[in-house]
């Protein structure tokens, strides 16, 4: 007997919930066609962020002006002008053409922008070039002690509808878990015009190098400890809002996605493991899972989809806070 | 056939063609011709065919000799082959253009006509270089502006391939090589109809080939030398005849005709005036003018200067003529005259009537200004009953009296045409926004247009003044833009209006744009007074804008070049202003489109919002107007100065130098040093603030300083007596300074703000992370406190050079610089070196400087950074050539031995006299600096007791009694002196066993000139001559050294480890023998952020890709290895390292492929050299003594 592991993810059919999820492991087609070779059922593209792609372009106009007509033997500056710079969101196009070329599984792009006027700008550019999907990294920092934490949720929003006022692909937004209600905040975000959520997305850690006594940027691979936030907020949220939902963050391998299935999590996303591992982690996953569903005596993904589910548990204070108490004494040193 | 409008300069105009009429085209760097083999080698590189489909090769070669050598090979088995270059390099060239010549070869040569270095270098125009080349048997054909140097390139081309002689087009630099101007493009077709395709088949028959073998090249003997010279007679003849008949063909197909000799004027002129090159075009307005006043006067238009058609000549010069004056860009001294001139006179004596009286004169040299006033007065010369023979214009000679008087007034320009002058900084964006408003103009409209750029000699916080002329005639003018001539004037900085008149150059009713912080309402009362009196007395029309505030906010930093474009479009109404705001955003996706649409966007957003911020200006009617002048300024900072400063750096100073009469130069080019502490140019807006409760006293921010602006002093706690209350210092730490106190102290005037010192300071407050014990901080409010204290600073006592540690780096910071203040960039990688070696032996050294950036910032006039100590001893500095630094330097240190056995045999002759002094002069001990003291201090006692003694043995020991001291030679230079052109004479050096030190500066390219790879420059970096990325391996110039044995080698990056740096310096001076030193220089040209080069050095270091070692034939002395390396294991990848530099990110972007590749291989060059090198650290090169027995 086999599994169904079909599972629906932003209106898509894709052959089962494992999918690597925006990171380096899908930055080149040459580790996508691995990772579909794996079996991967869709892929998320490394994240095109608008700063970035402003800033290294100004770097290159910059660098090429700097010190260019201010001395007679080097009018012409100190570095050839070459023909093609590359800037821009080019080179993250074309890594959709060949994507969506020598891939058979849909392809997701993934955006992070800054401005307003870059969300809708880049957001249009990628969808014209025919992704399956649209994945918002929205990532911000609300440093600003005057910003409310109103504000800050209605800039999720504004961007939100701004965007889907702009393209038609299906649209996954991809949040932090840092609002004061996250169910509230989840349905306000599909409500925006998002067709699932996707979380939790993992910021840029900054650390401070002891030797150097300098903050240095850090991110370090997740682990399956990180599991929990996620398997909390996916049975809370499975069943309450209308769209699909990505677990990501502490996806080891087949345990994790199971546990996440039986959250409710319509795809379970992975990347720190196939860091690690190797594309063949991706495959060892399904498997991993498909056998643990059969094992279970399940027939398909959608009957085990949500059965763990805040909704559908016994006790359901316990993805609350009123098993925290019993959690922390339960706890106990080892020594 | 076509005729289409372009915009482009005249390098440009000249490698159009020899791109697309050649296979083969071999370069070297030169300014001002560098860019002819720039855009050869991007064209080639971005797959540009030549006329037959066919992209040319185009390969550096390592000097301008070099590329002769390979353009030579190239046509022997023939290949349509050009080279360009100038100057000095054309010398190079000389010994092949004479066998290419010989052999009857065809080719042309592009030459951006050059100054020949004599007295000094300069890398401005004149004919001394062609000149020099005249009697190669080449055929010399003369472009007199940006259009001929397109249309007598292709006559040359032509001519080359039908007569076989090879020519030498020139053209003038920079005046013409760097004028953009609007001229008349040719197409293919016009190409194809001038090149006849027979002539290059019978070019490639002449060739070698083994299919029809011959021989060229034989050594002849008297017997028939002279014979097969004379053969080559009648191809030289035929020349004439030949480029006449392909200048009438170019004419039937362009409209354009030439002759070998051209004529404007009266056709019944009574004087004529006879030049060639740029200067035709300023005659020709004065010829003109004159004839429309009714005087009969003329020109002759030289255009083949080689082979001289007399009969040509005589027939264009109007029977009527009864005065010629021949004009020479050039000076041959002794000769009875200048060439050109020399030829007029045997052309017209051979002729059938009496020769008219001819005299002839000088002018432009090094790009001096040429002026129709100036034709005029050689003009009227002729009209005067005893005209000088030989004369000069254009200067003051108060010497010879040989100049002619001239007068510019009277001589104002055309009315119809408008004329605009910009001030600016180089890293602004002026010139580029002007380049661009010229190409706008010239391409879109019918006016014809003409700009030219002017830069000053610093290499930070330089200024430009842009020079734009557009008017409805063709514009012949020549020349800058003289005092109130122009109609538009923009300051494109408002700090300039404190040192510059920037209005001198204004008409009446002009108008004026000023960058301004300060509104309209604002902006009268913070201008300097003699800005207020020029505009008042001018009437100017004064507009307003702040441009920098615009610019930053569309996210353009500092260029500001874009909103200033837009405004002059505005205020000049050349265009409508719809139709200039669509050029300009055409011209900026143009420009900028593939650098990404973010440029493109904020450029249009800034332009957008320029009008808006564009205000007039009411001149208040109360107009307070002063009285005084930035001169006043600049001479109150001088009266401090030596007299010849004051009289004759200061006017250079001041932007006056071409009113300084030939008496106020040196007759040798002999300057006095330590005159860039007179130049206080101020320039950084911000400057290092030091904290002494924080500071660990390493001194490393002195120690790094590019321009030693931070100075570092310990000293007795007394000399605080009569410090500035603002004076800070603080008590010095260690055993070695107990009781003493230090201060870290700022040249407020002399720092350019570049931010090194923060980089490196190590010490940070516990409290506040980001505050360090050097912060930069706004320079405005230290301004006058920093002052004071630098003044007070200078007088407190440096040590005795002996009673420090010169190899640490602390001591050799407690000691005076004496290479200070320089121009070069702002955070240079290169002068830290030199500012080290003169404060550790600056009071005994010679520099033997390579032509290049380390000679143009150490003296390029006006001021020179090498200094003296208060006794006036300093380095003594020469630059001989580019290419023979290594030979200029051992010759030095052969002189002073020299000297000094004469010295020795002569103290040892009169030793009956000198006593226990001559003995101790003669054993004197000097490897340490307490030995070189007392030898001085001896010295000096010899001298005392030489002018009590008589006889020439005693007056011949004081003329060489200073060689008995320890002299110092430092052989200086870049990478593509030691690496490239001067590599074997470095080699013969390394090979001399003679206490010569070597340094090089290696920027790994060539710097000076703009960037071009050398083979110091590493594989996967782009470069100019290499902008597909450099494919081979920079070479091992260290290991090289190495394998004579006997040649201390260190290699060391002064920002990665400077302990070693300072030790290597020292080991290099106290080893007799040859020493090298390798340093690793960033440079602009890298691309990277030169406020964090030295840190960035770290990783140059850590990554292998500039492993750290000395050579030391001592350690192998010693019985030790002779290689250490100072630098541990590769701790991170290449890649970390060059990612973060623009030379390689650039190619990462452009091709990402072909730069993965790249970088892999130079991974892989980085590992096996360090696992050569690790292996090499065990190696004894001394054999064992009784294994040679043994054999």
């Amino acid at each position: 007997m086999t599994v169904d592991l079909r599972t629906n993810y932003l209106g898509m059919t894709l052959a089962h919930p494992i999918v690597p999820s925006a990171s380096p492991v899908t930055a080149d087609i040459d580790h996508l066609l691995r990772l579909a070779e794996a079996g991967a059922s869709a892929v998320v593209l490394p994240s095109l962020f608008e700063e970035q792609v402003e800033h290294e372009a100004m770097a290159v106009h910059m660098g090429l002006e700097w010190a260019k007509d201010s001395f007679a033997e080097a009018a012409d500056g100190y570095l050839p002008d070459l023909d093609d710079y590359n800037t821009g969101p080019a080179r993250y196009l074309e890594l959709i053409r060949a994507a969506k070329n020598e891939l058979k599984i849909p392809v997701i792009a993934s955006l992070n922008g800054t401005t307003t006027g870059g969300w809708a700008l880049y957001a249009k550019i990628l969808a014209d070039e025919g992704i399956d999907a649209l994945e918002l990294n929205i990532y911000l920092i609300a440093a600003d002690p005057n910003l409310t934490g109103d504000q800050v949720e209605h800039q999720y929003l504004s961007l939100v509808e701004l965007v889907r006022r702009t393209v038609e692909v299906p649209l996954a937004v991809k949040v932090g878990p840092f609002f004061s209600s996250m169910a509230n905040m989840a349905t306000r975000l599909i409500s925006a015009g998002a067709d699932g959520l996707v979380i939790f997305n993992r910021f840029y850690q900054p650390d401070i190098d002891l030797n150097q006594l300098e903050v240095v940027p850090n991110l370090i691979l997740s682990t399956p400890a990180e599991l929990r936030l996620v398997l909390r907020w996916i049975a809370i949220l499975h069943g309450r809002i209308v769209g699909s939902l990505a677990a990501t963050t502490g996806v080891a391998g087949a345990e994790e996605a199971a546990k996440l299935v039986l959250a409710g999590a319509d795809v379970t996303m992975m990347a720190s493991s196939l860091l690690r591992h190797g594309p063949e982690r991706l495959r060892e996953t399904v498997e991993g899972l498909e056998t643990w569903l059969e094992d279970k005596g399940y027939q398909s993904l959608e009957q085990a989809k949500g059965s763990v589910s805040q909704a559908a548990v016994a006790d359901p204070s316990a993805f609350e806070r009123a098993n925290y108490m019993r959690t922390l004494m339960s706890y106990s040193p080892q020594w | 056939m076509t005729n289409l409008f372009t915009t482009v300069d005249g390098n440009e105009a000249a490698a159009r063609v020899a791109h697309a009429l050649s296979e083969v085209i071999a370069i070297y760097p030169i300014t001002p011709a560098s860019p002819m083999g720039e855009h050869s080698d991007a064209w080639s590189h971005l797959g540009r065919t030549n006329l037959w489909g066919v992209v040319p090769d185009v390969v550096e070669m390592q000097s301008e000799a070099g590329a002769a050598g390979a353009v030579h090979g190239s046509l022997q088995v023939g290949a349509l082959t050009t080279t360009f270059t100038s100057s000095q390099g054309l010398l190079l060239m000389l010994p092949n253009m004479y066998k290419i010549a010989g052999e009857l070869t065809s080719t042309v040569f592009h030459i951006a006509a050059r100054t020949l270095a004599a007295h000094a270098l300069s890398i401005f125009g004149d004919h001394s270089d062609v000149m020099a080349a005249r009697q190669t048997g080449f055929a010399m054909l003369a472009s007199a502006s940006v259009q001929e140097a397109q249309d007598l390139a292709v006559v040359a081309h032509a001519a080359t391939l039908r007569s076989r002689i090879p020519f030498l087009h020139f053209f003038d630099g920079f005046r013409t090589s760097h004028e953009v101007a609007k001229i008349a493009a040719i197409g293919d077709d016009v190409l194809k109809a001038m090149i006849d395709e027979d002539l290059i088949a019978q070019h490639r028959l002449r060739a070698l080939s083994p299919h029809r073998p011959v021989l060229r090249g034989s050594a002849q003997d008297p017997d028939v030398f002279f014979q097969a010279r004379e053969a080559i007679n009648p191809h030289y003849s035929a020349v004439p005849s030949i480029v006449q008949a392909e200048m009438d063909q170019y004419a039937r197909l362009t409209g354009r005709g030439y002759h070998l000799f051209d004529y404007v004027g009266h056709p019944e002129a009574e004087r004529v005036v006879v030049l060639m090159g740029s200067g035709v075009g300023a005659t020709s307005e004065a010829v003109e003018r004159l004839v429309a006043k009714g005087e009969r006067v003329g020109m002759v238009i030289v255009r083949l200067y080689r082979p001289f058609d007399s009969d040509a000549f005589r027939a264009i010069l109007p029977a009527t003529t009864r005065a010629v004056a021949v004009l020479d860009r050039t000076k041959e001294p002794g000769a009875v005259g200048e060439p050109l001139y020399l030829d007029v006179v045997a052309a017209l004596f051979e002729g059938d009537r009496p020769s008219p009286h001819v005299i002839g004169g000088r002018y432009g040299l090094s790009s001096k200004e040429f002026t129709p006033a100036m034709a005029s007065a050689v003009l009227a010369e002729l009209d005067r009953e005893s005209p000088k023979r030989h004369f000069t214009v254009g200067i003051n000679d108060d010497v010879t009296h040989a100049s002619l008087d001239y007068s510019s007034d009277g001589w104002d320009e055309p009315e119809e045409m408008i004329r605009a002058v910009f001030f600016g900084l180089g890293s602004d964006g002026t010139v580029g926004a002007n380049r661009a408003s010229v190409k706008i103009i010239g391409d879109r409209t019918d006016l014809h247009a003409q700009g030219y750029f002017v830069y000053d000699s610093k290499k930070s916080g330089s200024r430009t003044i842009s020079h734009l002329r557009f008017g409805p005639q063709p514009i012949t003018s020549t020349y800058l833009i003289g005092p109130g001539q122009a109609t538009f004037v923009a300051c494109h900085q408002f700090h300039l209006l404190n040192d510059i008149d920037v209005l001198e150059l204004a008409s009446p009713g002009a108008t004026f744009l000023l960058n301004s912080p300060y509104d309209s309402t604002e902006a009268w009362e913070h201008l300097p007074d003699w800005i207020q009196r020029g505009i008042v007395d001018k009437a100017l029309d004064f507009w307003v804008v702040d441009a920098t505030r615009i610019a930053a906010e569309a996210g353009l930093g500092g260029r500001i070049n874009t909103v200033l474009q837009t405004c002059f479009f505005a205020l000049s109404k050349i265009m409508p202003r719809d139709e200039a705001l669509a050029a300009i955003t055409e011209e900026v996706q143009r420009a900028y489109g593939k650098r990404g649409d973010v440029v493109v966007r904020r450029n249009l957003e800034a332009i957008n919002s320029t009008l808006d911020g564009l205000q007039q200006v009411t001149i208040p009617a109360a107009a307070v107007i002063g009285v005084t002048s930035p001169r006043d300024f600049l001479e109150s900072r001088l009266a401090l100065a030596p007299d010849f400063v004051q009289r004759v750096t200061g006017m250079m100073l001041a932007g006056k130098g071409n009113l300084l009469p030939v008496s106020a130069l040196p007759v040798d080019g002999t300057f006095p040093t330590g005159t860039a502490q007179w130049e206080k140019r101020s320039i950084g807006t911000e400057i290092p603030f030091w904290d002494p409760s924080i500071c660990i006293d390493c001194a490393r921010c002195a120690l790094v300083c590019p321009h030693a602006a931070i100075r570092f002093k310990v000293f007795d706690p007394e000399a605080l007596q009569g410090a500035p209350d603002g004076f800070v210092s603080k008590e010095a730490s260690g055993t070695d300074f107990v009781g003493k106190f230090l201060t870290v102290q700022v040249a407020p005037d002399d720092c350019t703000g570049c931010g090194v010192c923060v980089d490196v300071c190590p010490a940070r407050s516990k409290e506040e992370i980001r505050h360090k014990a050097i912060d930069m901080v706004a320079k405005d409010d230290q301004l006058e406190r920093e002052r004071a204290n630098f003044d007070f600073f200078l007088t407190i006592p440096d040590p005795p050079r002996h009673e420090v540690r010169l190899d640490t780096v602390k001591g050799s910071q407690m000691i005076e610089p004496l290479f200070e203040f320089s121009g070069a960039c702002a955070g240079c990688g290169e002068t830290p070196y030199l500012k080290l070696l003169s404060q550790q032996f600056g009071d005994r050294v010679i520099v033997a400087n390579a032509t290049g950036c380390s000679s143009i910032y150490g003296g390029n006039l006006p001021t020179t950074p090498w200094t003296v100590d208060e006794t006036g001893r300093g380095p003594a500095w020469a630059n001989s050539l580019f290419e023979d630094n290594a030979e200029f330097g051992l010759g030095m240190r052969l002189g002073l031995e020299a000297m000094e056995a004469d010295a020795r045999l002569l103290v040892t002759a009169l030793l009956p006299e000198l006593g226990q002094l001559g003995v101790e002069i003669l054993e004197a001990d000097q490897t340490e600096e307490l030995g070189i003291a007392d030898q001085r201090q001896r010295v000096e006692s010899l001298r005392q007791q030489l002018a009590g003694i008589e006889g020439l043995l005693a007056r011949r020991l004081e003329g060489v009694a200073d060689a008995l001291v320890r002299t110092s030679v430092w052989i200086v230079g870049g990478d593509g002196w030691a690496y490239d052109i001067g590599f074997g004479g470095l080699d013969h050096v390394l090979a001399s066993d003679r206490d010569i030190n070597i340094l090089v500066l290696d920027t790994e390219v060539y710097s000076n000139t703009g960037g071009q790879a050398s083979k110091a420059t590493p594989r996967a970096a782009v470069a100019k001559f290499a902008s597909g990325g450099k494919s081979t391996a920079k070479k091992d110039l260290g290991q090289i050294a190495m394998a004579y044995g006997n040649v201390y080698v260190a290699q060391v990056a002064m920002g990665a480890n400077m302990t070693q740096t300072v030790k290597a310096f020292a080991e290099a001076e106290a080893h007799r023998g040859v020493s090298l030193i390798l340093a690793y220089s960033p440079c602009i040209a890298h691309g990277i952020e030169m406020s964090t080069q030295m840190s960035h050095q770290k990783e140059a270091a850590a990554s292998g890709y500039w492993p750290l070692f000395r050579y030391d034939p001592a350690f192998e002395a010693q019985g030790q290895p002779g290689l250490r390396l100072d630098s541990r294991k590769p701790t991170i990848r290449f890649k970390d390292f060059a990612e973060k530099e623009g030379r390689f990110a650039m190619l990462a972007r452009a091709n990402p492929e072909r730069s993965s590749e790249l970088m892999a291989s130079a991974q892989k060059d980085i590992d096996d050299r360090w696992n050569l090198y690790e292996q090499l650290v065990e190696v004894h090169r001394t054999a064992e003594y009784t294994e040679l027995e043994d054999r």
